[in-house]
């Protein structure tokens, strides 16, 4: 039981970290009708900054800074770069986005190399906050989470409650009507990038520590932030939740019950052959639970999409 | 003799090659037959044939995206399954399978097609965004699986086989690269020409009116999903071929084959190529073999700017390589090309000299920080130099910045003499 709780409070920090990704990524979706592929890159940029100027200040000073510049940076790219690509249509936007993700993990290995970087928590983080029958949570978790859900509410009530989120609702359905009421849309939409890309710049500050900052983080989280959107339904930012909890936890329980396929086998009724690693079905029977957690999110993007395409909470196909 | 019309709409359309011209084809293959001639090293048909792979692999991807509008990240799905297939399928003639190599790539095509068969009765049902994050799911999917799927994909290792081992075919055994030259190419010139052929049938024809009006093509009484499944297997087939001839190539394959890095490298290619025209991709996969081949024997940063190009390419000229050559139909057909002659030799050696010195400028930066053991002795373009200190990268960022403002004053000819060029002057 106590491991039980462990499982349930870890998933619920991978879950809400991905939520702080998809949440962007859903918001410009909605948006511009763009996924923006390099939406993972800027959660990277925003782990090396925070290292980069954590070597000169500490954590503190780089966890509000390198958001800033990051979500800076995406406002330029879609000023400069995505408005241009706009005209060609969605597909071009979406290889453009792509493009920039590979230009994005060139230029990072360009100035910081190849290796991970030693980006690590800041002391007055470095204990643990509370056990669970004798394990320990760190305090770091629970600063994630407070950070994540600070950030959800203040997004929520921007978006429901007041008039900036307002127009950003009524930007998302009817942007013409919007821009004749007099708003500068385009602005609009140049704001929503930069913060959208800014969270995901802030979700790599505070998961740099945990998950390290290499040149792959970027590739490691985005396809699996994809899936997570396409499974809660694209533009749905209730769906981005749900399924960003649902896969936190699907992965942290698959890594942390070593079920064997040996015992499941074994329990239905079937004996195991003798000369395993010479039989055809020798995967099936050596294959555990935690070889299987990368592949559970994909596997359950297929099954929502056959059974309904639209994902869980999304309303449109397209 | 119609124009090329840089349109999205006309872009697949236009006949670059048409049918009743088969003189492309022959000097095609008569091309290819005679490039073992000069070049003859090994390390040249390596190249040779990896460029011919490729170009299967991105006229089938090319059948996707530029014919049929879908954005594939999962391609390398099929191409990979393909091969896997093909090499299982080489590894039993050697225990008494009869089966002569040159019919190897029919196996591994047959499972790419029947793996698209299935992949695609659920992600053919919308195109765009939607598809896109379908095929990048299925590929992750697939990638992930060949690791845990040992006794098929051979996990890290991969599987590896021997192509020599089946009978013999009018005497050859494969042994040489020669042969292996000879065997690729064939399958090369026969898959370009099914996929061209492919493109003027009916349904390669309603492919591209789904493409650029589902809607439309709907009211017509075409099911737009049944047009895309069937593009969709045609291209997987193709993929397969090209898998199987990566297998008969290089006697192995890994996780890597079907991976993601590879899907979104054939997107590379064919965008950068010109998604919209027959040829793009094999100008793409032509471009992208040289420069990682050559490129990359020479600096450590050949992706960096495989990647500037490819970003300055989507946003400066989406239709790619093809789509910059065909802009100079027009000007062809008004007998008007010497026009431009004169202001592209002016701005040549400028536009070369900035190129490499903002290259100069990235390469002396990163052997900068990156240099090994405090040794700041550098080579670049046959110049031995040190770069320690700040010398080498002013030098190179004055002569880039000169170079750049010379190409910025041409730049206005070169504007009025294109105008001048498309510009027909009397209706002749």
């Amino acid at each position: 039981m106590a491991l039980f709780l462990v499982n349930v409070l870890d998933g619920f920090v991978t879950g809400l970290l991905l939520f702080m990704l998809c949440s962007g990524l859903t918001l410009i979706f909605s948006m511009m009708g763009v996924l923006n592929f390099a939406h993972a890159s800027f959660y990277m940029l925003g782990a090396y900054f925070a290292y980069q100027i954590s070597l000169v200040t500490g954590f503190w000073v780089g966890l509000l800074v390198a958001p800033l510049i990051v979500g800076l940076i995406g406002a330029l790219i879609e000023r400069y770069g995505l408005r241009r690509v706009h005209k060609y249509g969605h597909v071009p936007e979406l290889i453009f986005t792509f493009g920039l993700a590979l230009l994005i993990e060139e230029t990072i290995q360009f100035f910081w190399g190849k290796s991970q970087l030693p980006f690590s928590e800041p002391a007055a983080l470095d204990f643990a906050a509370f056990a669970i029958a004798g394990n320990a949570f760190p305090a770091y978790k629970v600063f994630m989470i407070a950070v994540a859900m600070g950030i959800f509410l203040t997004l929520l009530y921007i978006l429901t409650k007041t008039r900036i989120g307002m127009t950003i609702q009524a930007a998302l359905s009817y942007p013409e009507t919007v821009q004749n009421l007099g708003h500068n849309v385009p602005l609009v939409f140049m704001c929503v990038f930069g913060v959208g890309t800014a969270m995901a710049g802030l979700a790599g500050v505070i998961a740099g520590p945990v998950l390290g900052v290499f040149p792959g983080m970027a590739l490691q989280l985005g396809s699996i932030v994809f899936v997570t959107i396409v499974i809660g339904g694209l533009g749905s930012l209730w769906g981005a939740l749900v399924a960003s909890l649902i896969i936190g936890w699907l992965q942290t329980f698959a890594t942390a019950y070593d079920v064997t396929a040996e015992q499941v086998l074994t329990a239905i009724g079937f004996t195991k052959p003798e000369l395993i690693w010479d039989h055809p079905l020798q995967d099936l029977w050596t294959l555990t639970l935690p070889q299987l957690g990368p592949i559970l999110p994909y596997l359950l993007m297929i099954i929502v999409l056959v059974l309904r395409p639209q994902g869980l909470m999304g309303n449109r196909e397209s | 003799m119609s124009i090329a019309s840089k349109t999205p709409l006309t872009a697949g359309t236009t006949r670059l090659i048409s049918l009743s011209n088969v003189m492309p084809w022959a000097f095609a293959a008569l091309f290819l037959l005679c490039l073992p001639f000069v070049f003859q090293s090994s390390s040249a048909l390596t190249i040779m044939n990896q460029m011919a792979i490729t170009i299967v692999f991105a006229l089938s991807y090319n059948m996707l995206l530029g014919q049929g509008g879908m954005l594939s990240f999962g391609h390398a799905v099929y191409m990979g399954l393909g091969g896997f297939f093909a090499m299982h399928a080489m590894n039993m003639v050697e225990d008494g399978l009869w089966l002569p190599l040159p019919f190897l790539p029919i196996v591994g095509g047959l499972f790419g097609m029947v793996f698209a068969f299935l992949i695609g009765s659920f992600s053919t049902r919308r195109a765009g965004t939607v598809f896109a994050m379908i095929s990048l799911g299925v590929g992750e999917l697939i990638a992930a699986c060949s690791v845990i799927i040992v006794v098929f994909f051979g996990g890290e290792e991969g599987i590896s086989g021997d192509r020599t081992m089946g009978p013999p075919v009018f005497g050859y055994e494969f042994l040489t690269q020669q042969e292996v030259y000879y065997l690729t190419v064939v399958w090369l010139l026969v898959a370009a020409l099914l996929m061209y052929l492919f493109s003027r049938t009916p349904i390669g024809r309603i492919a591209n009116a789904v493409r650029d009006n589902e809607e439309r093509a709907e009211f017509l009484g075409y099911s737009q999903r049944n047009v895309r499944w069937i593009s969709f297997c045609a291209s997987g087939f193709f993929a397969g071929v090209a898998g199987s001839l990566f297998a008969i190539n290089f006697e192995i394959l890994t996780e890597e084959n079907l991976n993601l890095a590879t899907s979104g490298s054939i997107l590379l290619i064919t965008f950068i190529g010109g998604a919209g025209f027959f040829v793009g991709p094999i100008i793409g996969a032509v471009v992208f073999t040289l420069l990682q081949t050559v490129l990359g024997l020479h600096t450590e940063l050949w992706a960096l700017y495989l990647g500037i190009l490819f970003v300055a390419c989507v946003m400066f000229f989406p239709s790619g390589f093809a789509g910059l050559i065909a802009m100079h139909r027009r000007p062809l057909a008004l007998g008007k090309l010497n026009l431009l002659i004169k202001p592209y030799l002016k701005v040549a050696i400028p536009a070369i000299t900035s190129v490499l010195s903002l290259a100069a400028i990235l390469e002396i930066l990163f052997h900068k920080r990156h240099g090994y053991g405090g040794d700041h002795e550098m080579h670049l373009y046959g110049i031995a130099f040190d770069s320690g200190g700040y010398q080498a990268v002013a030098f190179a960022t004055i002569i880039a910045a000169i170079s750049l403002f010379l190409v910025s004053r041409v730049l206005p000819e070169i504007r009025e003499a294109w105008d001048n060029a498309n510009h027909a002057e009397d209706r002749a």
